[in-house]
């Protein structure tokens, strides 16, 4: 993975020096808090219900163990001793004190990490596959490419107050785990007939108040034009994006409003009117860049793994988990484990500093030292031999880690809403859990297979609900919190937005509903046909009578 | 308001010219840019100097065919969050302007830098904050990610130094 040189340590120090200045001039006085806001922000600070969220950037979801170990830390020391892992692939604390963030984020600097541009009006952390480098249907790793991206929009100068936040994802294989139809900028790798990597740029996607799927503006950009065509991108966006309105500042919106032709037609302009005169030094920083990323030194195995096909035998707990929570690797006699972090009754995402220190060993141990977060809230340890998975599952076992519902039901996506976010209208914790305790039955998960359920609190879907397969997003109607349930949302390579199914529900209802769908689901499917697919042919009309019928 | 020029507060030479107004002999007059564009038979021969503002949500290229003729471009921020004159900045570097290009509006320390990085060279600043508060400010940070950056603080361009050898994206002489 890749390591800070002398040159990133700098600029990440500087960086919390200056914000050190800040907090000190705001503690003071000399700043007025309307003048602080756009620069703590910047630096991943919110002020929200309670207290100061702080939001760490992990880039593209990387991460080792010191570094896992160092957020575990932070949670201990400067939080009530847990962290929440976010649908951007960042890790969030809930209660933090403005004169400690300097502390922090020196903590972070100690172990190349930072929380720059985790909020604000600029280029957020850049998200990738989290099976990046592991996955066996890749074309090639998208974090690259991802760290250029993330170096360039570092502090950048023209880019730092566009007029709304602006998100990038990457995906480097053909299945699109990272949801790139759904971001400002989706990139997706693709091979041409000479071998040579090019880019589909795809751009407008978004969710929030106006959902909308990507357009794809070019389908093979050169490798070396990425950053410049990027520019060129972005600056159409900064001087046209409206500003008059926060809600139609994304470039969706733009997007939308010019037509994809007009927009397509003004980014080849600005891109044809400054032709850049090398590439030269970003290919070479790619290349370096590159072999950090290089594949770790996988041991030559058999693809079969007898002492695991032993544990699978004698342990039926275990072969669940193995069933539902392992994924195909590149390499014959490696596996990728997904950790889910969604127990039973358990707050989606979250983690204990005592369960990040576990899973960094875990990965110091069997994972060339390296995990990822994933999008869906999860834990990853990428490279694992398939004959260490039963030590690994016990440790995850005797730690509350090893919910066997990855990609289940149970498997929830869900913002931290009301119970913590300034935002929010109405909770979504409390939602999640109780549809995790509904389904606490493995085995009831298993026979609904594959159904991505996810939550937000408010209509800016940081819960990611209009690409549900089955969406929840939480309202308040005259003082009562209420949910409207949406289906047939996707963000995969075959992305949609959800439809709202009717009325929508009280909290208590919830659980019920969901068992209700999912029911029709199981009535109504053909063989081995999968949750989104069925509602894809048959549409909403059976869901909504059966939802319905009694009303 | 002050104005700062070379980390140093100086003397703003230049006057407005309002739309009716009269041409001044022999000055430093700023226009607009609708007076520019529709007097410019007028302005080309114009014995001063010549300047002009635009607004942030004008094209900077509606000035491209003017601009060898140009000493002063005036740029502004309305808000310190609208960063449109970023890029409108950086547009008419790109293009070749090489004059005095000015910010004006809701300047703080914060974004001093990133002014000059994409090519600002003179401030009109308001009086809240020291001289040497905006000196700090206008180099905080000693690297930049970022290359063809309009060098003037002295920051190092990160990519540039690690892979010497190679000229810089562009090669910008100091303006002002």
């Amino acid at each position: 993975m890749y390591r800070y040189d002398e040159f990133d340590h700098q600029f990440v120090s500087e960086r919390t020096a200056q914000f050190r200045d800040q907090a000190n001039r705001r503690m003071s006085g000399e700043l007025t808090e309307d003048e602080f806001r756009p620069l703590r922000l910047m630096n991943g600070l919110y002020l929200q219900l309670h207290a100061y969220m702080l939001r760490v950037a992990i880039p593209y979801g990387t991460l080792s163990g010191k570094q896992m170990r160092q957020l575990a830390y932070i949670a201990d020391k400067y939080d009530r001793g847990y962290g929440h892992f976010t649908t951007r692939q960042n890790i969030q604390y809930n209660w933090i004190k403005l004169e400690e963030t300097a502390d922090i984020l020196q903590a972070l600097a100690d172990v190349e990490m930072h929380a720059i541009q985790t909020s604000g009006n600029c280029i957020r952390n850049v998200t990738t596959d989290h099976w990046a480098g592991a996955a066996a249907d890749e074309l090639l790793d998208p974090r690259p490419i991802g760290e250029l991206i993330r170096q360039w929009s570092s502090l950048h100068p023209e880019f730092s107050f566009l007029p709304r936040k602006f998100k990038f994802a990457i995906t480097g294989a053909p299945h699109d785990r990272a949801a790139v139809k759904v971001h400002d900028i989706g990139l997706r790798a693709h091979k041409n007939d000479k071998g040579e990597t090019g880019w589909e740029v795809m751009v407008g996607g978004g969710q929030g108040r106006t959902p909308m799927i990507a357009v794809t503006v070019r389908e093979f950009l050169p490798e070396k034009e990425v950053i410049p065509y990027m520019e060129a991108i972005m600056r159409v966006y900064n001087l046209f994006g409206r500003r008059d309105n926060k809600y139609k500042a994304r470039i969706k919106i733009l997007m939308h409003e010019l037509g994809a032709e007009k927009f397509k037609a003004e980014v080849e302009a600005e891109y044809a009117r400054h032709p850049v005169q090398t590439t030269e030094v970003e290919q070479r920083e790619l290349t370096r860049i590159e072999k950090y990323f290089a594949q770790p030194s996988f041991e030559k195995m058999s693809r079969f793994a007898p002492h695991f096909e032993n544990a699978k035998r004698e342990n039926v707990d275990f072969t669940r988990w193995a069933k539902n929570n392992l994924a195909t690797h590149q390499v014959d006699g490696y596996t990728i484990v997904n950790i889910s972090l969604k127990p039973e009754g358990g707050i989606p995402g979250d983690a204990s500093g005592e369960q990040m220190r576990v899973m960094a060993t875990l990965a110091e141990r069997y994972s060339f030292d390296e995990m990822r977060v994933s999008h869906a809230q999860n834990i990853v340890l990428p490279h694992v031999k398939l004959e260490d998975t039963f030590a690994i599952w016990q440790v995850l076992k005797a730690n509350d880690l090893a919910a066997a519902n990855y990609g289940l039901i149970g498997d929830i996506i869900a913002c931290p809403g009301l119970d913590y976010c300034a935002l929010a209208t109405a909770r979504s914790i409390p939602i999640a859990q109780a549809i995790s305790r509904k389904f606490a039955d493995v085995k009831k998960q298993e026979e609904y297979g594959p159904v991505k359920l996810n939550i937000s609190g408010c209509i800016n879907a940081c819960g990611h609900h209009h690409v549900g397969h089955i969406g929840i997003l939480g309202l308040d109607k005259k003082g009562e919190e209420f949910y409207q349930i949406t289906l047939g949302g996707s963000s995969s390579e075959n992305a949609s937005i959800g439809t709202i199914l009717g009325p929508g529900f009280a909290a208590h209802e919830v659980p019920d509903a969901i068992e209700t769908i999912l029911n029709t689901y199981v009535k109504l499917r053909e063989p081995g046909e999968e949750f989104l697919g069925a509602y894809r042919r048959l549409g909403p009309k059976p869901f909504k009578e059966a939802l319905y019928a009694t009303a | 308001m002050p104005l700062l020029k070379n980390n140093q507060f100086v003397n703003d030479e230049w006057t407005r010219v309002a739309d009716a107004d009269a041409l001044p002999e022999g000055a430093k007059i700023i226009v607009n840019s609708a007076r520019l564009i529709q007097d410019w038979d007028l302005l080309a021969k114009y014995t001063g100097l010549l300047g002009v503002s635009i607004a942030n949500n004008e094209r900077a290229e509606i000035l491209t065919p003017y601009l060898s003729q140009l000493s002063l471009i005036v740029l502004n921020f309305p808000a310190y969050t609208d960063g449109r004159a970023y890029s409108q900045a950086k547009d008419l570097r790109l293009d070749g302007y090489r004059g005095e290009l000015r910010a004006e509006g809701n300047l703080l320390l914060d974004q001093f830098q990133f002014m000059h990085q994409v090519g600002f060279d003179s401030f009109a600043v308001n009086e809240r904050f020291a001289l040497q508060q905006w000196q700090a400010a206008s180099k905080q940070m000693s690297l930049a990610y970022q290359r063809g950056l309009f060098r003037i603080s002295g920051e190092r361009e990160v990519w540039s130094q690690r892979h010497q050898g190679f000229a810089p994206w562009e090669e910008q002489p100091h303006a002002g």
